[in-house]
């Protein structure tokens, strides 16, 4: 299996994905991101982010149901995979074991 | 609120397919959350958003823009490629076919384009037009005239006329002269004019200007005859001599005006008054209202109409003619007429005193051959396309059953025939390009293929579509009429009535070969019959030509005992017109026994006493004229028409009187009538009158048993030593006379030629269809052969259904050919009769090319083994 890593959008990205779970479409995405990194992001950043994790295989989608507010246009829901669950464990282990290595020194 | 309709309609044409929706609904969803509070900004968001779209990964791809409609035409090409591979015999009687057909309508259609554009070198061809002059004849009452003119007339014609005409110009008879450089002689038919006409006919002047023949001895040349004297030297100002009598100095060059005109064959200019010096009687005839012997060609003025000028001169006699001639003009209700230029060719035969036919007739006769030889090309296609169609049946079931509409249907048999219709143009244009030089030498013309006229390229453009139409629309309407759940079952059977348009064409096909053969057949009969007519006198082994040089004057005797002395030559005379043409007649003569009321007119030949002799005329009363006894008595031989219409049973003896000349002649003779002008017509009554001055042509009667190269080459050496000077244009008198048969044998050649065409045409679409029938059939005759059926049972059950269908063209073809040829060989006094024999000849030749054709693929079938045509599939 080719190895893919992951860009550090693109891993907060599909953080959020797994986050939102079954909640998460572009728009939800992009303000839940907003609201945590308090700045403003493009939409397109986020497909783009959203379209390479999928390549990756981190994620897969499905489209749900018309809504009206979207002129007619289907959302389209992006789902964590087993292999994006296991892409951010293992992120998740490696920064934690690095952090633990960090000595205990005062910064203050 | 909506978001910008530009951004949208950007992001639309852009952005990936499957991607599109998502991004949409998106972006839209943002852009209605913003734009509750700043609409402005929501805007700018939505379009700047759209811009970052724009990258690779979003961007799909550009390559297949009009990937639907494109790719269906390249399939329809790519299957209609390999549907004429996979069938070779049939596409290459396809295309075959139409390309045979295609050069036919090509070389056809450029002569035609040639016939009508004639005279239109010219630039003033619409104004440009001869004066005729013409009455009806009181004992007739037919209207008859000329377009030779009395000198007076053209005078008139300026002077009182000039509102209506801007130039009048008097003209002589286009003739062969001699130019002469020094001892270098060149014959070349020129034509003396006045000077006006070289702006009237627009004569590209390459040297000099309009104003060159001004000058009393003056000539202008056209290029290739200017090379032709003086190579590359410069011609202007050169002195020639014209016949050796008239010293001319060159004062311009033009252009060779092209074959297609009037005009093409005159290789220059001179001027009238220069004529008129050698020409002592014309000088004379300056007021002679009785002497026609003139050409006047007329420019009209700016802005007249033709039909206003021809008005106007319409009663020019009563207008201008001497008092004391107006009574004969009453008589004949004489009228001058203009005959347009577009009329000289198309136009060339008056019926009645108005130009109704000539030329334009076989602009028709071949125009029609040439789109039914085309017809019968395409019908080729027809048949074998809709005959094939069962085996594309199965396709057009599947293509329909996929989705296929009709019209995408149409339009794929529609490309199918188009790409057979250009391949069979390219071939065309090739035979066409191959062809031309010997089509020219047929057709006598110098017709070349305009590759660089963009007219011609449309005439291209066109002439494919109308043929692709024609050739692809019945079978396309055919083939996508097919039900698809029966053809796709296996149920579907072209039934009878499916034939039976097949079988109509084929009947066309061959009702058009069978009249195309006939007709060419009786044409060949007609100028078989005309040239075994008796022409009245041995056309074998005898020299004529013209004595233009005025050296030749008085040396005719010294001429003729040296001809003896040659010991080739049998008998030497001289006459005032060639054997080939009439040149003078005359009325007023009267007899014992002649009704006075009645008006005579006789042809007249002025001869020396040794013609009868020289050309071995045949007598039938009396002698002929003998020196001794006729020396100083005007002796006059008749042919046996004149004596018939003198109503005189004994002429020998009688004696005729000029009323006005007071001259007498008295007959010595009456000979079998000699054939001078039309084979085709009557021979018109001719005096043969014995006259010791007016000679302008020789004839030389060689001995027999001499060789012709030897005799020839002496009688030169004789001419050469009596008048150095003169050049000698000889002809043969056979050949001479061949030459009146020349309008109808290339008629004849090229009609033989489009008939052949047309049924190898016609042949081939038969053997083609044959073949297919076979095929189709191939179980039955199997069936039929294991159950006992013999190979000459099954060849007669296979070629039956041809035989009829020919048989009914034949009955369709042989009463309309019959009809018609009868009205062409009407318009020939003398003409053959449409014997049976024609018509047998013409239904067994076809019945013999139909068996041959079809037998070929019934017998391959008949023999071929039952075991192996069971077991096919």
């Amino acid at each position: 299996m080719k190895h893919y890593t992951l860009g550090e959008f693109e891993e907060l990205v599909l953080l959020m994905v797994a986050a939102l779970h079954d909640e998460a479409y572009g728009v939800a995405i992009l303000e839940a991101l907003e609201e945590k990194l308090n700045k403003k992001l493009n939409i397109s950043a986020i497909h783009v982010a959203l379209k390479r994790i999928e390549d990756k295989g981190f994620v897969k989608s499905r489209f749900g149901g018309i809504t009206e507010d979207r002129g007619g246009r289907r959302k389209k829901f992006y789902v964590i995979t087993a292999l994006g669950k296991r892409m951010l464990d293992t992120q998740y282990e490696l920064r934690n074991s690095i952090y633990k290595q960090i000595p205990k020194i005062s910064f203050s | 609120m909506n978001p910008p309709k530009r951004a949208l309609a950007f992001l639309r044409w852009f952005c990936r397919e499957d991607y599109l929706e998502e991004i949409e609904g998106d972006l839209t969803e943002i852009f209605v959350k913003q734009s509750q509070s700043s609409p402005h900004q929501a805007k700018w968001k939505f379009t700047w958003s759209v811009i970052r779209y724009f990258r690779p990964g979003f961007i799909r791809a550009f390559r297949n823009v009009n990937q639907s409609a494109y790719g269906m035409y390249i399939s329809y090409f790519k299957i209609g490629w390999r549907n004429l591979l996979r069938n070779q015999g049939y596409s290459f009687i396809n295309i075959f076919g139409l390309a045979l057909g295609m050069t036919v309508a090509m070389l056809i259609g450029l002569w035609v384009y040639d016939e009508l554009s004639y005279n239109t070198y010219h630039k003033n061809y619409d104004q440009i037009a001869q004066v005729w002059v013409g009455g009806t004849d009181p004992e007739t009452q037919e209207i008859v005239g000329h377009i030779a003119v009395q000198q007076p007339a053209a005078f008139a014609l300026k002077n009182n006329y000039s509102h209506y005409f801007k130039h009048v110009v008097l003209a002589w008879w286009p003739g062969d002269n001699t130019l002469s450089l020094g001892d270098r002689k060149f014959i070349r038919h020129g034509q003396f004019i006045e000077a006006a006409s070289l702006e009237m006919f627009s004569l590209d002047m390459l040297q000099g200007s309009y104003n060159s023949l001004n000058d009393m001895h003056s000539i202008i040349l056209s290029r290739s005859t200017a090379e032709a004297i003086f190579g590359k030297d410069d011609p202007m100002n050169k002195t020639l001599k014209i016949d050796n009598r008239m010293e001319v100095q060159v004062t311009g060059v033009y252009e060779d005006i092209p074959r297609n005109s009037k005009f093409g064959d005159l290789k220059f200019f001179a001027p009238w008054p220069l004529w008129v010096t050698v020409m002592p009687w014309i000088k004379q005839s300056e007021t002679n209202w009785d002497n026609r012997s003139f050409n006047i060609y007329v420019q009209l003025q700016p802005g007249i109409q033709m039909e206003e000028a021809n008005a106007a001169v319409y009663d020019f006699y009563f207008k201008n003619l001497p008092k004391d001639l107006l009574k004969q003009a009453e008589k004949w209700k004489g009228f001058m007429q203009l005959l347009p230029m577009n009329t000289w060719h198309l136009y060339s035969e008056l019926k009645n005193g108005k130009p109704t036919t000539g030329r334009i007739v076989f602009v028709w006769l071949f125009g029609s051959a040439g789109g039914f030889v085309l017809l019968l090309a395409c019908i080729n296609f027809i048949n074998l396309s809709t005959a094939r169609s069962e085996k594309r049946a199965k396709e057009t079931g599947v293509r329909k059953a996929v989705g296929s509409m009709k019209s995408q249907l149409v339009a794929q048999f529609l490309s199918e025939s188009f790409l057979v219709v250009v391949v069979a143009f390219i071939l065309a244009a090739g035979f066409t390009t191959l062809s031309l030089s010997w089509f020219n030498e047929l057709a006598d013309k110098d017709i070349s293929i305009p590759f660089s006229n963009p007219v011609f390229w449309s005439i291209v453009m066109i002439f494919i579509f109308i043929t692709g139409f024609m050739a692809g629309l019945y079978p396309a309407f055919y083939l996508s009429s097919f039900q698809p759940v029966k053809v796709l079952k296996g149920a579907f059977r072209s039934g009878r009535l499916a034939a039976l348009p097949r079988k109509i064409l084929v009947v066309v096909q061959y009702t058009v070969s069978v009249m195309l053969i006939i007709g060419t057949i009786v044409v060949y009969q007609q100028i078989q019959h005309a040239r075994n007519r008796p022409a009245g006198y041995d056309r074998e082994s005898m020299i004529s030509f013209m004595m233009t040089d005025p050296a030749f004057k008085g040396k005719q005797e010294v001429a003729r005992q040296e001809l003896f002395n040659t010991g080739m030559v049998e008998e030497v005379a001289f006459s005032s017109s060639p054997l080939t043409q009439v040149w003078s007649s005359a009325g007023g003569f009267s007899w014992q026994g002649k009704d006075p009321a009645k008006d005579t007119d006789f042809d007249l030949c002025y001869v020396s006493h040794t013609f009868g002799e020289a050309v071995k005329w045949k007598l039938v009363q009396g002698k002929d004229f003998d020196l001794e006894h006729d020396y100083d008595s005007s002796a006059i031989i008749i042919t046996e028409s004149a004596a018939q219409y003198m109503n005189l049973d004994n002429p020998v003896g009688e004696l005729i009187t000029h009323e006005e000349d007071k001259i007498r002649y008295h007959i010595v003779g009456v000979v079998k009538d000699v054939i001078m002008g039309s084979p085709y017509e009557p021979v018109k009554q001719t005096f043969f009158i014995q006259n010791r001055y007016d000679y302008s042509n020789i004839h030389i009667r060689l001995k027999q048993g001499t060789g012709t190269a030897e005799a020839v080459a002496k009688v030169e050496r004789v001419f050469k030593q009596i008048v150095p000077t003169a050049s000698i244009d000889y002809r043969f008198a056979d050949d001479a006379y061949s030459y009146k048969f020349s309008q109808e044998e290339r008629i004849g050649k090229l009609s033989g030629i489009f008939a052949v065409l047309a049924i190898v045409i016609s042949s081939l679409g038969l053997f083609g269809l044959a073949s297919f029938v076979a095929e189709q059939r191939t179980k039955e005759m199997g069936i039929r052969k294991v159950l006992g059926a013999s190979v000459a049972n099954l060849w007669r059950m296979l070629s039956k259904d041809f035989i009829i269908l020919v048989i009914i063209s034949c009955g369709i073809a042989i009463p309309v050919a019959y009809y018609y040829m009868d009205l062409w060989l009407e318009k020939y006094t003398y003409h053959t009769g449409l014997s049976w024999w024609i018509f047998l000849v013409t239904v067994l030749g076809a019945l013999t090319l139909t068996l041959l054709t079809v037998s070929f693929q019934a017998v391959r079938a008949a023999m071929m083994n039952p075991v192996n045509s069971l077991k096919s599939e």
